[in-house]
Parts: C-alpha cells; sequence; structure tokens
C-alpha cells in the first residue's frame, strides 16, 4: 500500500535550528522460549495458521493462564542487564479492549507492577556516549495475527473478510519503555537507532530472543516530542507504531521531527496520536487519536498469583549475565586490533557476533571481518535480510577463507564457495569437491597452459624479456581465462617471469 | 434393590461394592427418574443418557475385574452447566454459548471421569452464575420440588434441585457468592462450598474467578465429603489452586456424626442474625444451635463488623471482574452469531455488537454496566480499589473471629424459596438473598449449608450454614455432619422424605 499525505515537513536542520527534540522509544521483544506465555503451546514461528493454539490461547471459556517461569526469568534477566530493580512482588493485570485477534478481548499484561523498573543503559553514537533511562520492562502475552482480505488497502475498512491466525497469540513478549531520552539534539535519529540496535546487541546476547526485526520478534513504537528549548516544558507528543527495521527507526524520528516541527512553525498544535509508520514512503499518517482513545479498565488477573522473584535466584540470574555489549565490543575490539571505523562497521552491520565466531573458528580478524563486512554484507543485502538470516555459518566462512590459505582456492573461486554453500550444496569442502573449484596446482598443467600463453602473444612476451614486468598482467590474464580462472595467480606470475628471464 | 434414587451415594456407592446392584441400574433408574419428573422441575438443560450409559458399563466393567476407579465408581452424577464438558453442550444458562461444545473438560469433569462417575447430564443455572433464584436462565427456571411455584434458588437451582427431586444422588455446583449453599437451603439440601483454591476452577466459566468455587450439592454431608474428595486437591492448570493435600475430609464427616462435640467453640455471627431473617428461619437457626451445645458443644458470640458491607462490596468485584470475563463472548470464534437488522455488510464490530444484545440476558447486561463503569479510568479507586480494601477488612474479621470460634455459624439463606417471579424484577432484593453466604467468598474461607428444617410460616426448607478457617474445610464436615445427625434424630428421619411426591413420580 502506498500512503500519500499533505503534511507539510520542515527539513531535518531547519527543525534542529529552531526545535529541540525529546524520544521515548516503547520496544516489544518476543521471547524465544519454548513454550508461549500462559500455556504449553509451540511458539515456533511460520506454522501453518492455527495449528499452535489450545483452550488458554484461544481463550476458551473456563480456561485459566498459568505463568510461564522460563519467561519470568528473561524478564529478569533482560531487567538486570538493563539495570532495572527487579520487583519484590509483581501482577498480571487485565487490559480491556475489544480486538477480533484477541482470543479473551483483553491482554493479559502488566500495568502499574512491572516485573523490572528503574534502570539505564549507555549507547554511543560518533564517538558520544548517550545514557538513556528505562522506566520499566514488563511481561504480557502477544496477541493473535490478523489478515484482512480484499479491498485496497490490507486495513479492515474495505476488506471483504478477515482472516486470524492465533499462533502468536499468546507468545510471551516483554516491553521495554525509556524514560523521555533528552539532550540527543540534533543526533536524536542516530541515538533512537543506536539505541535499538544495543537492545538487539543485549536481548542476543542473552539469549532471550531471535530479536529478528523483519519476523516481528523485535518491534519499536517512536514517540517524539518538540519543544522550543531544552529548558522549556515537554510539547505533545506521536507515537508511530510498529517501526521494524533499525534504518525506520532513525527515518521515523527524522520524518515526525520535520512534520511537528512544520506545524509548529505555522503556529498550529501537535495532536496527540499515535501515527502509522509507511515502510515504502517514509512518512506517518494519523491512527488514532488520544480524543477516542481506549480506557483499557486496568485490573489485576484475578486467575493468576502474584509474582514474587526469590532474591536469591535474582542475585544468581545477575552473576550469571553475560558480559554486558559495550564492555564486549571494548574488549574485543582491543583483542583484534580493529581501529574505531573497523569496529564501528563491524556492529553497525550486524556483525559483531558472526566476527567473534569466525575469529573463533580459526580465521584471522583482519579476514573475518573482510568477508562478513563485504561479500556477505552484500548478499545479505541483495536479499533483503540480516546478515545473521544468511545460509551460511561463521563456521563455513571460516572453512574457505583456510581453503584460501592453503591455496587451494582463490578468492574469486571463494565467491563461488559461498554461492554454492548459500545455494544449499553442502559445506565448503563439499562445494569445491562438487563444482570442482580447486585450482589447478598441477606444475605441468599451469606450466603447458603459460608456453602456449607465451606463444600465442610474441609482442607481450618480448615486452617482459625486454624487461617490462608489468606487461606480464596481460599473460596472466591470457592463463587464467584458458584456466577458466582455477590457478593461482601468484604461481602463474612466477612461471611466467621465469620462463621469460 | 429398592427404588435406587431414594438412596445416599455412600450407600449406593456400598451397594456397588457388594454386588448387589450395577452402575448400568443405578444409572438407568436415575435417567428413568429423570424423565419421570423433569418436565415438571426442569433441573437439567442436558440429558446425556447416551453417555451416562457408557460411563455406567465400563464402570461395571472395572467392578467385576476388580478394579474400581474410586469408591464413587459408578454412582451418577449431574454437572451444573457452567463446567467444561468434552463433547457435551456448556451453556452456562445463557442464549450467547447456545451449541457450544468444549473441546475439553474442566478439571472437576476429568476428575468425575477418572474415578468413575457417570454424567447424567447439564443442570440449570442463571446466566453465566448470576442470580439467586435460577430464573435468569435463558432456557426457562428450574422449580423447586418442595413446590413447583417457587424458585430452588440459585446460582445452582439446577443441581439443588435435581437432587432434592431424586434425578440425581450427587451434584456439582458452583459456588460465587453462595450459589452451591442458597439454594442447598431452599431445597432441604447439602452444599458445600471449599475452601478458596481446594478445588480446581480449571474449565469452570468464570463468572468472578477471585470469588468462583466449585463444590458438591449433595443429600448428606458425607456423600458431600466423599465427592470433594474426588474433585478436590491441587491443579497445575489453576494457578490458584493450593498446593497441599485436602484435609481428611470424610474421616471428619464420620467423626462429626460420632455426636460429641465437647471443646468445640460455635461462633454465632451477630451481623448474619436477626433482623432481616424471616422468623420461621431464625427460629430453626437456634433450635439447631441449641441441639449443637446439647452435645457439647460452648457458643460465643462473635462480631464481623465489615460483614454489613460485605454485599456492596461483592456487588462491586463481582461485576468488574464478569465484566472483563465475558467480553470474549463476541461471535468471532464460538457459540451464538447474530448479523444487525438491515445492515449490508457488517462489520466484526457491528456483529459483535448485536450478537451480544441477543445473546445476554437483562441481568447480565447489568452488571456488565455496573463492572465497566467500576474499573472505569477515574471510578477505579473509588469503586474496585475501594472494594478491594473492604475485601482485607473482611478476611480480618473473620480472622478475628476464628480466634474466639472454631466455627461460625448463621442461617444460610434469610428467607425460605420464594416465588417464581416475585423479585424477579427487583434486582435488590434478588441480592439480599446472599446477605449471609457472600462474607465467605469474599474472604475465601470454606461454608456448608445444611437442612436446618421448615420454617413454620410456610413449611419450607431452610438452612444452617457452618463456616470454617481457610483449609479446615474438615471443620465444616465434622459440625455439619454432627448437625445433620442431631437433626435426623430430632425429625426421625430425613427431611427430604417430607418433599411432596412429584406429579408423574414413579415411587
Amino acid at each position: 500500500m502506498t500512503a500519500t499525505t499533505t503534511d507539510p515537513v520542515l527539513s531535518f536542520d531547519e527543525a534542529m535550528a529552531r526545535f529541540d527534540p525529546v524520544l521515548g522509544l516503547e520496544v516489544h521483544v518476543e521471547l524465544n522460549t519454548v513454550s508461549k506465555m500462559f500455556c504449553g503451546c509451540s511458539t515456533v514461528f511460520g506454522a501453518p495458521p492455527n495449528t499452535q493454539t489450545c483452550p488458554v490461547c484461544l481463550g476458551l471459556p473456563g480456561s485459566m493462564p498459568v505463568v510461564n517461569g522460563k519467561a519470568v526469568e528473561a524478564a529478569i534477566r533482560i531487567g538486570l542487564a538493563l539495570n532495572c530493580s527487579i520487583a519484590e512482588w509483581c501482577r498480571f493485570a487485565r487490559k480491556n479492549y475489544f480486538y477480533p485477534d484477541m482470543p479473551k478481548n483483553f491482554q493479559t499484561s502488566q500495568y502499574d507492577e512491572p516485573i523490572a523498573y528503574d534502570g539505564w543503559t549507555e549507547v554511543d553514537v560518533d564517538g558520544t556516549t548517550y545514557r538513556i533511562d528505562i522506566e520499566r520492562a514488563h511481561m504480557e502475552e502477544d496477541t493473535g495475527k490478523s489478515l484482512h482480505v480484499g479491498g485496497a488497502t490490507g486495513r479492515i475498512h474495505g476488506a471483504d473478510h478477515s482472516l486470524v491466525d492465533y499462533n502468536r497469540a499468546g507468545i510471551p513478549l516483554i516491553e521495554i519503555v525509556t524514560k523521555p531520552v533528552e539532550g540527543t539534539g540534533a543526533q536524536a535519529p542516530q541515538v533512537a537507532r543506536a539505541y535499538v540496535a544495543h537492545l538487539r546487541d543485549l536481548l542476543l546476547g542473552l539469549g532471550v530472543s531471535d530479536v529478528r526485526m523483519e519476523q516481528g520478534s523485535l518491534r519499536c513504537d517512536v514517540n517524539l516530542s518538540l519543544r522550543e528549548s531544552p529548558s522549556a516544558p515537554f510539547g505533545t507528543r506521536s507515537e508511530t507504531k510498529n517501526v521494524n527495521s533499525l534504518r525506520s527507526v532513525e527515518r521515523a524520528v527524522r520524518y515526525e521531527t520535520g512534520r511537528q516541527a512544520a506545524r509548529l512553525a505555522a503556529g498550529e498544535r501537535v495532536v496527540q496520536e499515535t501515527r502509522h509508520w509507511h515502510e515504502d514512503t517514509g512518512i506517518t499518517t494519523p491512527g488514532r487519536s488520544k480524543e477516542e482513545a481506549e480506557d483499557y479498565r486496568y485490573f489485576p488477573e484475578p486467575d493468576l498469583v502474584p509474582i514474587a522473584p526469590d532474591r536469591a535466584w535474582v542475585e544468581q540470574l545477575k552473576a550469571g549475565l553475560p558480559e554486558p555489549p559495550r564492555e564486549r565490543r571494548a574488549r574485543l575490539q582491543q583483542e583484534w586490533g580493529f581501529s574505531d571505523l573497523e569496529m564501528r562497521d563491524t556492529v553497525g552491520a550486524g556483525a559483531l557476533g558472526l566476527v567473534e565466531e569466525t575469529i573463533a573458528a580459526g580465521a584471522s580478524p583482519a579476514a573475518a571481518r573482510k568477508w562478513w563486512l563485504s561479500e556477505m554484507a552484500r548478499r545479505a543485502n541483495e536479499q533483503g535480510v540480516e546478515l545473521t538470516a544468511l545460509a551460511v555459518t561463521p563456521a563455513d566462512v571460516a572453512r574457505v577463507q583456510a581453503l584460501v590459505d592453503e591455496g587451494k582456492v582463490n578468492d574469486k573461486l571463494a565467491r563461488q564457495v559461498f554461492d554454492g554453500v548459500l545455494a544449499g550444496e553442502g559445506t565448503p569442502d563439499e562445494v569445491v569437491e562438487k563444482r570442482g573449484l580447486a585450482v589447478v596446482s598441477d606444475e605441468g598443467a599451469l606450466s603447458a597452459a603459460v608456453d602456449r600463453a607465451i606463444e600465442a602473444n610474441p609482442d607481450v612476451a618480448q615486452k617482459i624479456r625486454d624487461g617490462k614486468v608489468a606487461a606480464a598482467g596481460a599473460l596472466i590474464g591470457a592463463v587464467m581465462k584458458e584456466m577458466r580462472g582455477q590457478a593461482d595467480a601468484g604461481r602463474v606470475r612466477e612461471l611466467i617471469l621465469e620462463k621469460l628471464a | 434393590m429398592s427404588d435406587p434414587t431414594r438412596r445416599t451415594a455412600a450407600e449406593l456407592a456400598d451397594a456397588l461394592a457388594s454386588g448387589e446392584t450395577s452402575s448400568v441400574e443405578l444409572t438407568r433408574a436415575h435417567l428413568d427418574r429423570i424423565a419421570a419428573v423433569d418436565g415438571d422441575v426442569h433441573a437439567f438443560l442436558q440429558v446425556d443418557a447416551e453417555g451416562a450409559l457408557a460411563a455406567a458399563r465400563a464402570s461395571d466393567e472395572r467392578r467385576a475385574a476388580g478394579t474400581p476407579a474410586s469408591v464413587l465408581d459408578g454412582v451418577p452424577i449431574a454437572v451444573k452447566d457452567v463446567l467444561a464438558t468434552e463433547g457435551l453442550p456448556t451453556t452456562c444458562g445463557s442464549r450467547i454459548l447456545e451449541g457450544w461444545v468444549p473441546p475439553y473438560d474442566a478439571t472437576v469433569v476429568a476428575r468425575l471421569r477418572q474415578a468413575g462417575l457417570p454424567i447424567l447430564g447439564k443442570t440449570n443455572m442463571d446466566e453465566f452464575a448470576m442470580g439467586s433464584s435460577t430464573e435468569h436462565s435463558a432456557y426457562g427456571p428450574t422449580h423447586n420440588p418442595w413446590d413447583l411455584s417457587r424458585i430452588p434458588g440459585g446460582s445452582g437451582g439446577g443441581s439443588a434441585a435435581a437432587v432434592a427431586a431424586f434425578e440425581a444422588p450427587l451434584a456439582i455446583g458452583t459456588d460465587t457468592g453462595g450459589s452451591i449453599r442458597q439454594p442447598g437451603a431452599v431445597t432441604g439440601t447439602v452444599g458445600v462450598k471449599p475452601t478458596y483454591g481446594g478445588v480446581s476452577r480449571y474449565g469452570l466459566v468464570s463468572l468472578a474467578n477471585s470469588l468462583d468455587q466449585a463444590g458438591p450439592v449433595t443429600r448428606t454431608v458425607l456423600d458431600a465429603a466423599l465427592l470433594h474428595e474426588v474433585v478436590g486437591g491441587h491443579d497445575p492448570l489453576d494457578s490458584t489452586s493450593i498446593d497441599q493435600p485436602l484435609p481428611a475430609l470424610v474421616e471428619a464427616a464420620r467423626q462429626g456424626a460420632s455426636g460429641d462435640l465437647s471443646g468445640v467453640r460455635l461462633g454465632v455471627v451477630k451481623e448474619l442474625t436477626g433482623e432481616g431473617y424471616q422468623a420461621g428461619v431464625q427460629q430453626r437457626f437456634d433450635e439447631a444451635v441449641q441441639l449443637l451445645v446439647g452435645a457439647g458443644a460452648e457458643v460465643v458470640e462473635v462480631s464481623c463488623p465489615t460483614f454489613v458491607h460485605a454485599l456492596a462490596t461483592y456487588y462491586l468485584i463481582l461485576p468488574a471482574e464478569a465484566s472483563s470475563n465475558l467480553a470474549r463472548f463476541d461471535a468471532m470464534r464460538y457459540g451464538l452469531r447474530v448479523y444487525p437488522d438491515g445492515v449490508d455488510a457488517p462489520s466484526a464490530e457491528e456483529v459483535m455488537r448485536a450478537t451480544r444484545d441477543v445473546g445476554f440476558g437483562d441481568e447480565v447486561k447489568r452488571r456488565i454496566i455496573l463492572g465497566t463503569y467500576a474499573l472505569s479510568s477515574g471510578y477505579y479507586d473509588a469503586y474496585y480499589g475501594q472494594a478491594q480494601k473492604v475485601r482485607t477488612l473482611v478476611g480480618r474479621d473473620f480472622a478475628t473471629a476464628f480466634e474466639k470460634a472454631d466455627v461460625l455459624l448463621s442461617p444460610t439463606a434469610p428467607t425460605t424459596a420464594f416465588k417464581i417471579g416475585e423479585k424477579v424484577d427487583d434486582p435488590l432484593a434478588m441480592y439480599l438473598n446472599d446477605l449471609a453466604t457472600i462474607p465467605a467468598n469474599l474472604a475465601g474461607v470454606p461454608g456448608i449449608s445444611v437442612p436446618s428444617g421448615l420454617a413454620d410460616e410456610d413449611g419450607l426448607p431452610t438452612g444452617l450454614q457452618v463456616l470454617a478457617p481457610a483449609t479446615a474445610d474438615d471443620r465444616v464436615y465434622r459440625i455439619g455432619a454432627a448437625a445433620e445427625r442431631l437433626l435426623l434424630e430430632k425429625w426421625g428421619g430425613p427431611l427430604l422424605d417430607r418433599a411432596p411426591d412429584l406429579a408423574g413420580a414413579s415411587a
């Protein structure tokens, strides 16, 4: 769908010259627990619709929830990793509203008693560190997924009918809410992006979520308001829903800044409302305004008993937390000898863990970085997926580099090996075998090919004999062509120079 | 054997164990009785003759093989239509669930099946258990076997009437504010509301989750204890279920029936007697207390001042929870679906609205509106929040009272059964029926109602309520059984023997 708008937008620079932005980010994380939040149903992504359901997640009359202890554990670990206080005692609450993809017509969530609260974390943008205060991290269940069929917009209005898949209903979610983020100035878009990227790394490190933004396991709502100066009271905010890629987070902040600035500059007020983000056009359009907002009538979920995490257990979970992302990055940069720029590019590409694992599998830091940030990044970009979604493992990359180091393949052949691995043809060694990609190391065959090239290009050969070594390139090219690339170009060069010495 | 429908469940269990009768014979006898009298009583919404007889045959095979599943294996039972029964329609007395067949069993039902009790059918009730007369059933009222022009109590009037009319020896009820005990009182039967968390609520379609509790509906205290031990105990599917073994209930009932109550302190709750209680009800209550004193018990008067606010508290908490529970009935996935008149291509929201308008009765709508209001932003603290505080105080009053007394006594219901139609247009008068039973639900403590006699002025049954501290369900069985035995001796036989023969009855 394509959204059009007549909203005037001020350029970002102009907006920044006149206003000070305040951010607020709400991130929903789907946990990767084996079973759902309140029942034993599977959480595996992509199963046929409505095959992972039971009376509980379908909200059938009489069914009752039972809290998934693993989800509570994950929530506490997330809270601890964000330096939050962990509640001594907290409850679930019902958030009441009617929608067909919500089986009970209330969402079991947490309201005024979140499991984790009052935390903070830090993100780096271009060498500046920003502290982000965390308001809370609470547990809730996901809703089902509606598919509106017919009609032009894919929205419920105008659709012939709607289909609902309840496989997602009841998947455990953690909602992480920041306090207002002030003091970012013109860096606001990058800070927002860096925060979400940082959360993604942190959650990945904790192993609690797949954090696949493209599959919706990490979803972001962006709150933004503008004010005349950093000392002025907060302005009216908009909440842009479902901004589901790092790039979009940055773009959405940028767009909303320009849109709100244009309104304020024209003497209009910003309407407090939710807004829809349009990935294709990079704009937002109005959703529900506060005037029509639901009264959710929260009250404590009477079917569940309060959660009172044992303090010793919380301490144990705290002691078992992995190294925080910033510390980890600093350590790895030192170990690998990367420059600041190389490190930033590696982190920015979401390749930190992949590079680390590739090095662990035997590759040098430089080689690991090279493959992931060039060849793999290009392929991921072509496929429109994250690096981690590519069908190639760090072990594969390390093995291909080893083949290069052993002289079995050259860089060009290595790319073909990756083609094969990505096409599901097997391990790098199997691809080399099946595709016959090994470099010709048979000296006799190579020597004969060099002789033929010299014979076919007497002028060039003479130039080399005369000392114009640079001319060897033409002969190397001819040999490589004959060998269909499967030769070690360095050895070919040596042979040519030997023969024409 | 002589008419098996007149015998207690304990006697039937003995007859089955001795081979004197078979489960098929018992089940047939009760199905015949239902066929004969239920046209007048209307205790049942669904009779599952085929399923019950199949279960009875399986039970007889187990008996023949010497491997009965429980003491009550083969004794038939009726189940209130608020509990999910796999393969058997479950309506909660509401049109909105017309035709819904659950794909799963409530834990209580699963335990009945496991223990080998053939399920005769599902009993009538006030819609979603909202009422004290069973008149709010969308499928028509149940009639009191003592006088067919009168109500059998509610919401579980169907279960109580089925047992009182000898259509079933046992039944399961649910009690949110008195829906087991008050019908017991007005039909001359026994009803127990266990400690909150003592019997699994999984599969019990919630009215008010923090108050609901399923329990036995029977003709004797011993039968109730036998049934309670079958259905009670921890259930991992219900997070509010108590993770500890039940007290020895059958033993307590037997001990109570032996008669000696020396050392037992009975607390008579000042706020639950006197004004507002029908003279005959009060009189039978006072006599029952005297009988217990005669057996060695000591009486103390206790005061629970916050009980006077219990009704108001209850009518905030219950509608709040109910309004949220009932939101799921939206015509999207199961149950009734009504399309609005004159709307060409109705939206999901319009279908929800039309369905809920037609599918819910007035009392349900009344409570949804009350509950929605009580939870609304800006009113929550004044209503729901305040009610929770009073609820805490009610619990404290109980705690103080239980320091002075082992059990608390009161009449179960303030009046005997009233005429069908008499209070249906006066919700407040209807609500007052549960004055004495509601405090136990607010505090989660167990209670029993046993017949205390017939009121002089109308000749209708009255009930004695015994309340005990949470998890001390054994005490209500002990004192209940003692009262039952002393009263039986006084009457010279069961009270129900004095109930009129029902038209068409085969006995």
